[in-house]
């Protein structure tokens, strides 16, 4: 036993430094086309708009706006002599419905537990959520747990479109969830259904089912913008575009 | 090992022997490049499954079921030696909507008639168990989704009401009880149901009910353009992106008569190389978690957060989407970046390789892994089980060695990593074996990259073709039709999964409760993509 023991010790300290400075390796985020992006003419723009097959991508006149709860990855704008310009980042996370009033109160700041559910998603959101229980982003640290049983969950996060045989599944999970609960979003799928739906097979969307409180688009999500979502629920982040305005009290 | 070819008794060519056999009631034609077509009247289909499986030791591929105007037209595919490939056709009228089954001689084909019972609605006589299978109980009977009467964008209401699915109890004991787990447990599970059968601690069966993710692929698919069937078929199963966009890919080129540029045959075998290589890392992860080793696993999560990492940063997507299109790739790297790929898989490769030398020297890691969830190699043949999980049980079967495409044979030769004992650590050797032919495949690889393009232009006539591709949890079989408008008309999707779920219970029989985990764990099947 000793050996694993030392292989632990030896290994290190691996965990990110996010939400308290932000995460600069490369390779841990897709990135997402820029929201806005101004283009010399309109047809240009036009033509931009029609490399998205998803329908991510909107012309109006020499702008072009990106929609990320549509973008699905696929790199095809950045293909041709005229790609669209993408951003970095992960802070992606956005509040869903009316208001901003805190999601949870204070309470919750350093204990928030998190049901998973997998409503049709393909593995890669799966994947990158189980990332968060890793050591290099290791969610524990930050007060923030997975828990097994809906009834200890404070935050129901569904990825996937809502196919029909899952519906009732996730409607009793979210029944039984003690108040004050949340409803998260992770993912384009969860968002619009995108490629999948609406159709006879799934509902298009945890929005089609349930009232959600926080969306966190990309297909997949990085593991840090599920992170951010996670912090801006529990009220440790305070507005949506800001790593540095995370909370002192953040990391230990 | 023996391979199909070597066990053929006859020395009568295919053709011959069933133009022998047969005669007119057969049609046999070339199916170019290496294959035999066989159209028969439907009513002949078990004999000659029983002859082409049973004597022949034809491998069952997958069961393409086509409503078209003429009628009815059912594929059975299936592999081997001389020919390769073998069809079999079946054409019926469109009234008639029953055929025999050939579930009893080829036992591989027995979820592809359920699947064809419950979405298309014809009938195998003679098969036990039709009915609920991929729709279940809430779903009506009668309401074909992958009929053409149905329209599948518009939201279907389901009878809302608790289906309230109670199981046939099979075991009968003093204390007998079932315990369901699912469709939502353990703390990142996909969405799957299992019906445990036990007498106290000891679970007699498992049943397995999935399709909770049906998401109607192939019926989505249909009528859309090659290019977003592209992007369903690298979603449906992020895990492995690249095999299946491989697969359609090569289905839909093979149907424009395109032979993709070297380069970028090769640069597609390193993107999959890479990509079996993180999955398996994934799947040793989740192994190692399920024995409760926390040390152990958090440094193959490391290893895999790491491979991630490294594919964010080599193509701008840490699973690796949107590189593969029809006609080559999307984009091309220059020889120093793969090299830099190769030097990163490597190191990891290394990390890897230290890891499992000390687990080979863990007791208590080794004592859950043996002797738990056997699948005897006689039942990995007779279900048709592929990938690593045949792999370990025996079954020396790879597609990208018995039905060599794209590099493989070639430029490339993977070895295959067998193993004889058919229980979870066999699967676990065979998993870390296949992790470092891939990283030695990719070295190779990058040593050995031609120039030139990476992507041709592809026209899309109408047509219909087979892709294939060894994906990391074993074969996957696409098969592509395309309209006169060069829209997708059909698309059957064959996972490993699908193939491999039909067999998990083999493995989860008479063991003990805390073993579950690890049985599911050893046998790393997704749900997402057997689903589909």
């Amino acid at each position: 036993m000793s050996k694993w023991i030392i292989q632990g010790l030896r290994t290190g300290v691996k965990s990110t430094g996010y939400p308290r400075r932000p995460e600069e390796a490369a390779g841990v985020t897709p990135g997402l086309p820029a929201a806005e992006s101004r283009w010399p003419s309109p047809s240009g723009a036009e033509g931009a708009a029609l490399t998205c097959p998803a329908g991510a991508l909107e012309a109006n006149g020499t702008s072009l706006a990106a929609d990320p709860r549509r973008c699905v990855h696929c790199l095809r704008c950045t293909l041709g002599p005229n790609p669209v310009p993408w951003e970095g980042g992960y802070e992606w996370a956005r509040r869903r419905g009316p208001g901003d009033a805190p999601l949870f109160g204070r309470g919750f700041h350093r204990s928030l537990h998190v049901r998973v559910v997998d409503a049709g998603a393909c593995d890669a959101c799966l994947s990158e959520i189980k990332q968060l229980n890793k050591p290099y982003y290791n969610m524990h640290r930050l007060g923030l747990f997975l828990t097994p049983t809906p009834r200890h969950a404070d935050v129901l996060l569904v990825a996937g479109p809502v196919t029909q045989a899952m519906r009732m599944p996730l409607l009793k999970a979210y029944e039984a969830m003690p108040t004050p609960r949340r409803v998260m979003a992770v993912g384009t799928c969860a968002l619009t259904g995108c490629l999948f739906g609406p159709s006879f097979a799934s509902a298009g969307g945890v929005g089609a089912v349930l009232p959600v409180d926080l969306e966190v688009p990309g297909c997949p999500p990085p593991p840090l913008a599920i992170l951010h979502g996670l912090l801006l629920l529990s009220g440790r982040t305070k507005a949506s575009d800001g790593a540095r305005e995370a909370l002192k009290e953040a990391a230990p | 090992m023996m391979t199909p070819a070597q066990k053929t008794p006859s020395v009568l060519s295919l053709d011959a022997e069933a133009a022998a056999r047969w005669g007119e009631t057969l049609r046999v034609s070339p199916l170019p490049p290496e294959g035999l077509l066989l159209a028969c009247d439907p009513s002949l289909l078990p004999d000659l499954c029983a002859w082409l499986a049973g004597e022949r030791h034809y491998r069952f591929a997958t069961l393409v079921t086509e409503e078209r105007e003429e009628g009815w037209r059912l594929r059975f595919l299936f592999w081997g030696r001389e020919p390769l490939w073998v069809h079999l056709l079946a054409e019926m009228p469109r009234q008639r909507t029953s055929l025999p089954s050939i579930s009893d001689v080829v036992h591989a084909a027995d979820w592809h008639e359920r699947e064809t019972e419950d979405l298309f609605g014809l009938t195998f006589t003679g098969h036990p168990r039709l009915g609920d299978f991929i729709l279940h109980e809430e779903w009506p009977e009668g309401v074909n989704p992958m009929r053409w009467s149905f329209n599948a964008r518009v939201p279907y209401t389901a009878r809302e009401v608790d289906p309230q699915w109670r199981p046939v109890r099979i075991v009968q004991a003093p204390g007998a009880f079932a315990m369901p787990v699912g469709p939502i447990f353990s703390d990142t599970a996909q969405a799957s149901h299992f019906l445990l059968e036990t007498v106290g601690e000891d679970v007699a069966r498992t049943i397995p009910r999935l399709f909770y993710k049906y998401r109607g692929v192939e019926k989505l698919a249909e009528g859309e353009e090659p290019a977003k069937v592209l992007l369903m078929a690298e979603r449906f199963t992020g895990t492995s992106a690249i095999a299946h966009a491989w697969a359609f890919c090569q289905a839909v080129e093979r149907i424009a008569g395109v032979d993709i540029p070297p380069r970028a045959q090769l640069l597609r075998a390193l993107l999959a190389e890479f990509e079996r290589f993180r999955h398996h890392l994934a799947a040793l992860s989740d192994i190692i978690h399920s024995t409760g080793m926390t040390v152990a696993s958090s440094q193959a999560d490391i290893l895999e957060e790491e491979a991630l990492r490294l594919a964010g940063a080599w193509a701008g997507h840490r699973y690796l989407y949107g590189q593969v299109i029809p006609g080559g790739l999307a984009r091309d790297w220059t020889n120093g970046e793969v090299q830099e790929l190769a030097g990163g898989v490597e190191r990891l490769a290394g990390g890897l390789g230290r890891l499992s030398r000390k687990l080979r020297f863990s007791g208590s890691f080794l004592d859950r892994l043996e002797q738990v969830g056997l699948v005897s190699r006689t039942q990995a043949e007779h279900f048709g089980l592929v990938g690593p999980v045949a792999r370990a049980s025996g079954v020396a079967e790879d597609a990208r060695i018995d039905l060599p495409y794209g590099p493989y044979g070639s430029l490339l030769n993977p070895a295959m990593a067998v193993e004889e004992e058919g229980d979870g650590y066999a699967r676990l050797r065979v998993l870390v074996a296949e992790a470092l032919t891939s990283a030695r495949l990719i070295r190779e690889g990058a040593e050995r990259l031609p120039g030139g393009p990476v992507c041709l232009k592809t026209p899309l006539p109408s047509g219909e073709a087979l892709g294939w591709c060894e994906a990391p949890r074993g074969a996957a079989f696409h098969w592509v039709r395309l309209d006169e408008r060069g829209r997708v008309a059909r698309y059957r999707l064959t996972t490993p999964s699908f193939t491999n779920w039909h067999g998990f219970h083999l493995a989860a029989e008479r063991f003990a409760f805390q073993d579950f985990p690890i049985i599911m764990a050893t046998f790393g099947l997704s749900t997402a993509e057997g689903d589909r």
